[in-house]
Order: structure tokens, then C-alpha cells, then sequence
């Protein structure tokens, strides 16, 4: 482990004089970057944050305060797998690539710069939270996903510089150079150009996004390109904290909404300065709708070439029998004249919906788990995630309309409908509005309970932001 | 074998009242095409033309603007071609209406959309109409092809965008409609760059893509608008003025009677069962004007440009929708005198916009007969009129025949127009063609314009088989027969090797070389096989090459 270096790594890049000259140009950028487009503010505070030191079971998760500027940001790769086998597609049981296959090479690229595309999109979508944190534990947890996407960036910008030559180094300049919701050089995927304006946003955006986030790197986990898999697999050790921080936020919102109602005669939470527990279900309704889109289309002839070639698989792949999945069909209900029927498609062309079927199934989990929060509270509300039809912008369901239940509705309907599920601009007021800054040690805003231990067992009252 | 699918046949008329995939608007002097794809509008059903990609319906509504354009807004001096989807710009032919279509539609398609292409540069070059092509988004494929075809190309520098040429790497086929040629011989880009742009599916973006020309001009989102319209106002400015009111594109009309098809002068014959075609062109009327304001005051009727649009949709009908037909006998009725009177004017008036437009016009469509894939005998007769203009047909077809008759002379005329007004695709006349191995033969046939009988058609080498009325008849029928009964693929790879002799350009290179691969390449199991890449694209397997080059 190469910690103190000026680019931290365990891929013994003092050795490869080469690639430690074409990062250490880019790092300079970066920091430019992390400065214009990073948290607007806190820059020079010292943050309670986790910080990787080593890939190994301790090592991943050192807890310290640390200047964001000054956060290791740098190369970390589990460690390689003897005589890795490649797990899926036409190339089943081969070796895994320790280089980048030259038929593959324009298709992997574009895998890894459209990744990397999303990491610094989200730090840019959310950087002017900090200035209206409902809590100084809150405001660390923004910060340590913030820094961790920025981390992430760097482990897709080192394979493109380590891989992909000349290419891969202009691929790498330009993910600093497009940003997050800009007209001239807007981030790649459309749901990373959307603003994120208040904390409960926030929420729903690590809740739902950041998962599919998750998803996207469990199947690039199982790569053949090795160097890839074991990149997203350290990746995903951190994404774990984001939907952490996404769950219990939304269920912390959730909690005092059931807390207000309770104290409130009409049990109304907007009443007594809350968000009702409709208006979630509102936010809940557009995030996790956006989300499925980033999946892709339902039938997709990329999603068949990227597992044929064992580019990108299946989230656990050996969970699965079938690791070639040529004469293998899925079920997609495709919705034709009118009506909604079960279509029978080559296996190989549904992978982005085998990989959201996953998707959906894990976000019930956590559903579950807010609606036992209302249930303990003694209150009759239930928290449901919408179908996966309803207000799509990609894929087959495009251009049609169907009510959260997944019926097919009129345009007119839904013209009319649209916002008993949606927020409209004056709930998004009404939010944005409670988005008062709290930043006194243990304090939270009146909208969000406590939550229910502090990080890495210090007390909830403990100074997560040490300003200077 | 490919499976027969009766179709519906195919038609050429078309008007911007019903285009389905296009919208054209007019600020003054700039014209602005905007691509709109309908993608639930194909021409057959089984695609859908995502992604502003086309099909022949849609090259049909572009080659109608074209040509509407020229005639009927000549105050127009650059034309704009865009795209109405925000990140797209045009991700060219419709693969999935190219894996579902038979070979010779295939074919047609190709050449069609090429002739489109290279009618767009001929209205550069002939209309002073410049293209060109804002793009907004990506632009893939046939989508880089149209814009290789405009005058200038701005490319939006979003870090997205990006042009290409991905069908080598993606669908194991070729740039259909000139993208190869007219990367290195029009924008003369170097030729290793090229190969390394023609083999990246991904294609060039932003400042690499100007560095390499592959694109004139980078613009961010916020100033794109603003770059094309200084662009466009600096294309037009430097393109002639010309007349402010145009000639309406009248519909041209036809009946069908039994297994002919009738239009005003022109009249097709269908015998399937012999698999021969008769395309008879009425000549001119004796009392045509020769003035430009009573011409004009016939606009599209006139009988020039209404025999030729006629002729043009026989050609196109004969190519899409008649594939069984092989040959095609080119006969002419109607007065030589009438003829010639009609050059006459067309030579005295060329400085005039409308009639320099009828002229480009018989050139394309003369063209048309060369690029066509049928044999073509020209039946010299009494009462035919195969004069100047109208002798081209002769010219153009793979063989003459003519009839010696004393009691019922023939005879054909040279006109000055012979000498060049109606360029073959790679540039020289059809006289300096034929007579290339003896150098200013042409002109010197052309120094006193004449008409010639059978005696001396044959000496002067005008003419390829004269006969006597005792043979004629037999002469054509086993001329007719056994031209039948050769193979037909033979047949157009002869023809198009005879028929452009002398130095290739690019028009030419396009549709002599690359057509020719293309096709080739097309009938190749590596791209329509069992496992090619064509028939496998966008499904769950990847291609399987023959990696054994020839």
C-alpha cells in the first residue's frame, strides 16, 4: 500500500513511471474540480470523515477528521483472485482479461467513461447542500458520499489512463470539464443534469439512484476485463454507506412526519412544520421513476453485446445456472395497442431488466422498512413503491401513461392525475423552504428525527464538523 | 434464397403538405430542412425508425425538397439541414429495415439515396443552392453521409456529440451512400486518419473531429444557433442571387392501362412474361416557345421538364418495383425538327435560372438511365426522334438499333447540346465516352451539328446495329431473347464496367466502386450469413467471420 504517496494506491504505481506521470498531470485538475464544483462551502473544516487506507477487511474504513481538500484520493483495487475465470457470455470460463481485448476496447471505454460520467455528477448536483444541512451528523454523511463519488471518479480514471492510452487520458480530462446540469457540456445520463435543491431529495437520491449506482457496479463487478471487476468491487464496498444514508434519512423524515401528526389535531405534519407523509410518497413516486430509467431499455441489443462479450453481467453472477444465456427468454411485458402483454425476449436482450427486477427487489426491502417505522408509530399509512411503468422516460413504456398501480391511463388522465403523484413546484417550495441550516453540535432541524446511533459509535451529539 | 414478400409498390410523388419525416421552412434567402423522423411512419412495416434513422420514404420526401427547393424557391441560397430531436442529428439507414429487406431493395435503396446525396451537391454546384448541415446531436452512419454531402458541417461540442462511420466495426458492411469517398477525395482527409475514424464505432467529437475535417466547425450548445446562422448567411452570401419566384412542382399523374403505365409523354409497357420493358418517350410539340417568359408561363408543363420528371418516374418505377425486368427498350416518337428546335432554345436561353434548371434537370435524369442495373437497346425506327437531348437516350443505352428502310427512312441528329450539357456521372459527355479511343472525334463531330442516315450513323459509329427491313425484325426479337436469358447479375456488373470508360471522379468512385462493394459485401455470409453481422444485429449473438481474405 502505497498510502503516502501524493496518489495513494495498492497497483504499485511508482513502478509504472508512465501512468504516474499522466496522473499526476490529471490531479491537478481534479483538485481545480473538486474546488469549483465540490461542497460550496467547508473546504478548509475538518471533517469526521472515513477515509480508505488499504483494501483489506481494516483497512477500508479509517475514521479521522480530515480536511475534504486533503481526503486520499486514489487508486484502490481488491486484490486479484488467482487465475480468475471469466464468468459469463461467449467467453465463459477463459481467463479474465488482464488487458483490454482490442475488440472490446471502444465498447469498454464507453462502459467506463459513462460509469465515471455519474460520480462527479453527483457531487455537482449536490453541492450546495451544505448550506442547508438539517444537522451537523447530516452534513458529514453529505460529505463523505461526496468525497467517496470523488473517489470513485479516480478509479475510473485510472483505468482509462492505465488502459486506454491516449484516448483514455482525453476521456479522463473531459469527465472534469463536463458538468452536472450545464448547457454546453452537460453530464452524459439526463437524471444527472436534474438540480438537487432540498435534503429530502438528497435522500431519495442516495435511497434510489445511488442503488442503481449499485446495481450498475455489481454486474461491471463480474467483468471479464479484470481490472475492472476488481476496481467496482472495492466501489462497492463504499456504496453500501450511500444507501445507508438515503434509507434512514427518508425513514428519519418519515418518523418525525408520524411524531408531528401524532401532536397535531388533524393529524396534519405540514401543520406543525413537517412533510407529510403524501408529499414523500410524491418524492418517493419521482426518484425511484427516474431511477428505472437509468437501467435502459427493457429490450436492449447493447445489454446483449456487453454479456455476450463478458463485458458486464449479472448483479452475483453465480447465483445463476445459465452463465451463457443464448437460447434463454424473459418475460417483458411490452405494452401494444392498447394493452399491456407478456412478450418473450432472448434472455441476453433483458439484461437491464434482470438487473432492475434485482433493483426493485431491493428497494421493497428497504420500503418495508420504513413503513414498519409508521407501523410502530401506531400510524395507517403505507409507503408503496409505484410500478415500474408508471412515469417512465425510457424503454418501452416511453410515451405512454400509467397510473402508479401500472395501468394504462390516458394522456388526458394523466394530464389531470399527474400531480396526486408527483410533487408539483409548490410542494418543491413548501420543501425547500424548511431547508433551514442546523449546525449546532447534536441538534436537528424540526423536519427529521434523530437518528439512531452517531457514526462509527461516537455520540449523536458528537462534532462531525470541526469549523476553522 | 431470399423469401418473396408481395409488397405494395413503391411511390416517387411526393409533396411537403404530406412529408411525414421532414419539416421545410423559409426565412428569405435560407431554407431550413429539418429532420423530424416519424418513427412509427416506415415505408413497411417491422421497424421502427428510432432515432431520426431513415428508409427509402424518407430519402423519397428528401429528394422532393431537394428538387422542390431548386425549382420552386430559387430566391433560396443555402439550405440548412438539421435535426428536430435535441441529441440526435441522424443515426442514418435503418439497420432493421436493412436486416429485413431482400437484396435488390437493398440495392436500390443505396443507389436512390445516393443519387439523393449527389443531387444535393449538384444543387451546390449547378443551383448556387448551398447545404449546410447543423449538427445538433450525434450523427452516425448514413447521418454523417448526408452531411458529408452538404457544403459545411457544424458539429455541436457538448463532450456527447460525436460523427461517424461505424458500419465496418458494428455491422460488418460499408458506408452505403459515400461517406468512404467523400471523406478522402471531397474533404481530403488523410487517408490513415480515415481508416482510423472508419473503424471507431464510437466516431470523433469536438476539436479532433475539425482537426481531422471531418467536420468544419465546433459550436457549444449556447452558441450552436448562433454559428450556423452566421455559417449559413456567409454560404449564401457568396452563392449567386437569383430569381425571387419559382415554378410550382405540379403532381405528375399517371393511369395504368392493362400492363402499361401511361403518363402525359411517356409510356411504360410491361411484358413479364419476356421480361422486356418498352419505354416510349413522345417527343416535343412543333410550336414550343422560345421565349423565357412564355416558358416560364408553362412552369412545370413545360414539355422538357414535364417528359423528363415523367421519364424519371418511369426509371424509378422500372427499378424498384419491376425487379424481374431486364431489358429495357428505349423508343422515341415524335419530329426530329421539333427536337432541335427545343435544344435551340434551351442552348440560347441557359443564362436563364429556370431553364439552366431544366437542363440539370434532363442531366440527372439521363443519369438515372446510366445508373440504372437494366440493359437499355435503343430502337431507332421511322417516326422516333432520337435528336440532340433526346439522342442521349441512345447514347446512354448499351446498344443502338436501326432500322435501313428506304420506304420508311430513319435518321439521327446531333445537336450542340450533345456536347456536354448532360455529363455522364464521372464528368465527360456521352460522345466523348463512346469515342475514347479516338480523341476530338467528339468535337469534331460537333464542329457542324447534323443529321445522318442509317448509311452513316453506322460509318460515323453512331449507331451499333443497323439492319434492313428484310432482318430487322428478326435481328431484334433474337436480340431481345438472348439478351433475356443471360445471367442478370453478369449483365449489371458488364454494363456498369462498359458504360463509364475514362478518368473515375467521385460521383463516380461512389457508385462504380463502392456500389459495387457494397454490394458484394452485402450478399457476403459475413454480413447477411446465418452469424453476419448484419443479420445479427441487435440480437443476443455476436457475429461469427470467415476471417479468410481473398
Amino acid at each position: 500500500m502505497q498510502l503516502f504517496e501524493k496518489i495513494p494506491n495498492n497497483v504499485n504505481l511508482s513502478q509504472d513511471k508512465k501512468l504516474l506521470r499522466a496522473l499526476e498531470k490529471w490531479q491537478p485538475n481534479y483538485l481545480k474540480w473538486w474546488s469549483d464544483a465540490g461542497p460550496a462551502d467547508y473546504q478548509v473544516d475538518e471533517i469526521y470523515l472515513r477515509t480508505a487506507i488499504s483494501v483489506d477487511a481494516k483497512g477500508w474504513a479509517h475514521f479521522d477528521y480530515v480536511k475534504m481538500p486533503d481526503y486520499k484520493w486514489g487508486i484502490f483495487l481488491t486484490p486479484p483472485e488467482h487465475d480468475r475465470r471469466i464468468g459469463f457470455g461467449d467467453f465463459f470460463g477463459n481467463p479474465a482479461w488482464q488487458e483490454v481485448p482490442g475488440e472490446f476496447r471502444n465498447q469498454l471505454r464507453r462502459i467506463i467513461v459513462t460509469q465515471g460520467d455519474t460520480e462527479p455528477a453527483s457531487v455537482e448536483q449536490q453541492r450546495l447542500l451544505c448550506d442547508s444541512a438539517p444537522s451537523q451528523y447530516d452534513c458529514r454523511n453529505l460529505f463523505q458520499v461526496n468525497v467517496e463519488e470523488g473517489r470513485h471518479l479516480w478509479a475510473m480514471v485510472y483505468l482509462l489512463h492505465a488502459y486506454f492510452g491516449r484516448d483514455g487520458r482525453e476521456e479522463a480530462d473531459e469527465l472534469l470539464e463536463r458538468r452536472s446540469g450545464y448547457t454546453d457540456k452537460p453530464r452524459i445520463l439526463s437524471t444527472f443534469n436534474e438540480p438537487i435543491e432540498d435534503w429530502l431529495s438528497f435522500y431519495m437520491f442516495t435511497m434510489f439512484t445511488d442503488r442503481d449506482g449499485k446495481y450498475q457496479l455489481l454486474a461491471l463487478a463480474e467483468s471479464g476485463f479484470d481490472p475492472l471487476a476488481r476496481t467496482t468491487r472495492f466501489m462497492l464496498t463504499e456504496e453500501a454507506h450511500h444507501m445507508f444514508v438515503g434509507e434512514t434519512g427518508v425513514g428519519r423524515v418519515i418518523q418525525r412526519a408520524c411524531e408531528l401528526m401524532k401532536s397535531d389535531k388533524n393529524e396534519d405534519a405540514r401543520a406543525q412544520g413537517g412533510i407529510g407523509l403524501d408529499l414523500i410518497q410524491k418524492y418517493v413516486n419521482f426518484w425511484y421513476s427516474s431511477s428505472l430509467d437509468l437501467f435502459g431499455g427493457e429490450i436492449s441489443s447493447n445489454a446483449a453485446e456487453y454479456f455476450a462479450a463478458g463485458l458486464k453481467g449479472r448483479e452475483h453472477e453465480e447465483k445463476f445456472e445459465d452463465h451463457v444465456a443464448l437460447n434463454a427468454t424473459y418475460h417483458v411485458p411490452v405494452y401494444e395497442d392498447g394493452r399491456v402483454t407478456d412478450r418473450e425476449v432472448p434472455l441476453r436482450n433483458a439484461m437491464n431488466e434482470v438487473l432492475r427486477d434485482a433493483y426493485i427487489d431491493d428497494n421493497q426491502r428497504g420500503v418495508d422498512r420504513w413503513n414498519k417505522i409508521i407501523a410502530d408509530q401506531g400510524v395507517n399509512f403505507t409507503v408503496k413503491l409505484p410500478h415500474r411503468r408508471f412515469n417512465r422516460a425510457m424503454g418501452i413504456y416511453r410515451g405512454h401513461h400509467f397510473d402508479p398501480e401500472g395501468n394504462p391511463i390516458s394522456k388526458e388522465t394523466w394530464e389531470r392525475r399527474k400531480y396526486d403523484w408527483l410533487p408539483t413546484e409548490s410542494d418543491k417550495t413548501y420543501v425547500k423552504s424548511l431547508m433551514l441550516p442546523v449546525l449546532e453540535r447534536g441538534k436537528m432541524a424540526h423536519w427529521i428525527a434523530k437518528p439512531e446511533r452517531g457514526i462509527k459509535g461516537q455520540p449523536i451529539d458528537f462534532e462531525y464538523i470541526r469549523r476553522v | 434464397m431470399e423469401t418473396q414478400v408481395k409488397h405494395e409498390p413503391v411511390t416517387f410523388g411526393r409533396h411537403p403538405s404530406t412529408y411525414k419525416h421532414w419539416k421545410l421552412a423559409f426565412e428569405g434567402e435560407i431554407a431550413r430542412l429539418t429532420m423530424a423522423v416519424d418513427e412509427d411512419a416506415g415505408l413497411r412495416p417491422g421497424y421502427k425508425l428510432k432515432l431520426n434513422s431513415y428508409d427509402l420514404g424518407v430519402d423519397i420526401e428528401l429528394a422532393d425538397a431537394v428538387q422542390r427547393l431548386r425549382f420552386e424557391h430559387p430566391e433560396v441560397r443555402c439550405v440548412v439541414v438539421t435535426s428536430i430531436q435535441e441529441r440526435i442529428f441522424c443515426a442514418g439507414a435503418n439497420i432493421f429495415m436493412l436486416g429485413s429487406s431482400g437484396h435488390g431493395f437493398k440495392v436500390n435503396f443505396c443507389k436512390f439515396t445516393n443519387e439523393t446525396r449527389i443531387s444535393i451537391e449538384d444543387a451546390s454546384s449547378g443551383s448556387g443552392q448551398k447545404y449546410l448541415a447543423a449538427l445538433n446531436g450525434t450523427c452516425a452512419g448514413g447521418g454523417y453521409e448526408l452531411a458529408l454531402a452538404c457544403d459545411a458541417m457544424v458539429l455541436v461540442d457538448d463532450g456527447n456529440s460525436a460523427v461517424s462511420l461505424p458500419e465496418v466495426p458494428l455491422l460488418g458492411v460499408l458506408p452505403g451512400t459515400g461517406g468512404l469517398t467523400r471523406l478522402v477525395d471531397k474533404r481530403k482527409v488523410r487517408r490513415d486518419l480515415a481508416d482510423v475514424f472508419c473503424t471507431l464505432a464510437e466516431g470523433i467529437k469536438g476539436k479532433r473531429a475539425v482537426e481531422w475535417n471531418l467536420v468544419d466547425e465546433v459550436a457549444p450548445r449556447s452558441r450552436f444557433a448562433e454559428v450556423v446562422d452566421r455559417r449559413a448567411k456567409a454560404l449564401a452570401a457568396a452563392s449567386p442571387a437569383r430569381a425571387a419566384k419559382g415554378v410550382a412542382l405540379t403532381p405528375i399523374a399517371s393511369r395504368r392501362e392493362g400492363d402499361a403505365i401511361v403518363w402525359t409523354h411517356v409510356r411504360l409497357d410491361l411484358d413479364r412474361e419476356r421480361r422486356v420493358a418498352t419505354l416510349t418517350l413522345q417527343g416535343p410539340p412543333a410550336d414550343l416557345p422560345a421565349d423565357a417568359a412564355a416558358i416560364r408561363a408553362l412552369g412545370a408543363s413545360w414539355w422538357p421538364m414535364q417528359a423528363f420528371r415523367e421519364l424519371d418516374e418511369a426509371l424509378l418505377h422500372l427499378r424498384h418495383n419491376e425487379d424481374e425486368i431486364g431489358l429495357v427498350l428505349l423508343r422515341t416518337q415524335g419530329s426530329a425538327e421539333a427536337v432541335l428546335a427545343l435544344d435551340a432554345t434551351l442552348d440560347a436561353l441557359r443564362g436563364d435560372w429556370f431553364v439552366n434548371e431544366v437542363r440539370l434537370l434532363i442531366a440527372r435524369v439521363l443519369r438515372r438511365v446510366d445508373l440504372t442495373a437494366k440493359s437499355f437497346f435503343a430502337m431507332i425506327e421511322p417516326g422516333s426522334c432520337f435528336a440532340g437531348t433526346l439522342f442521349e437516350l441512345a447514347l446512354a443505352a448499351d446498344r443502338s438499333y436501326m432500322l435501313d428502310d428506304e420506304e420508311r427512312p430513319t435518321a439521327i441528329h446531333l445537336s450542340p447540346l450533345n456536347g456536354g450539357t448532360y455529363p455522364m456521372t464521372h464528368g465527360p459527355s456521352r460522345l466523348e465516352v463512346r469515342f475514347l479511343g479516338e480523341p476530338g472525334r467528339a468535337a469534331a463531330l460537333l464542329e457542324r451539328p447534323r443529321g445522318y442516315d442509317p448509311g452513316e450513323a453506322s460509318e460515323a459509329g453512331l449507331v451499333t446495329i443497323v439492319a434492313d427491313a428484310i432482318d430487322w425484325e428478326d435481328e431484334v426479337r433474337v436480340a431481345t431473347e438472348e439478351r433475356s436469358s443471360l445471367s442478370p447479375d453478369a449483365l449489371t456488373g458488364m454494363e456498369a464496367s462498359l458504360r463509364f470508360a475514362g478518368t473515375e471522379n467521385g460521383d463516380s468512385k461512389i457508385f462504380g466502386r463502392l456500389t459495387a462493394w457494397q454490394n458484394w459485401i452485402f450478399q457476403r455470409p459475413n454480413a447477411v450469413g446465418e452469424r453476419g453481422a448484419l443479420t445479427l444485429y441487435g440480437k443476443p449473438e455476436r457475429p461469427t467471420f470467415d476471417f479468410r481474405r481473398t
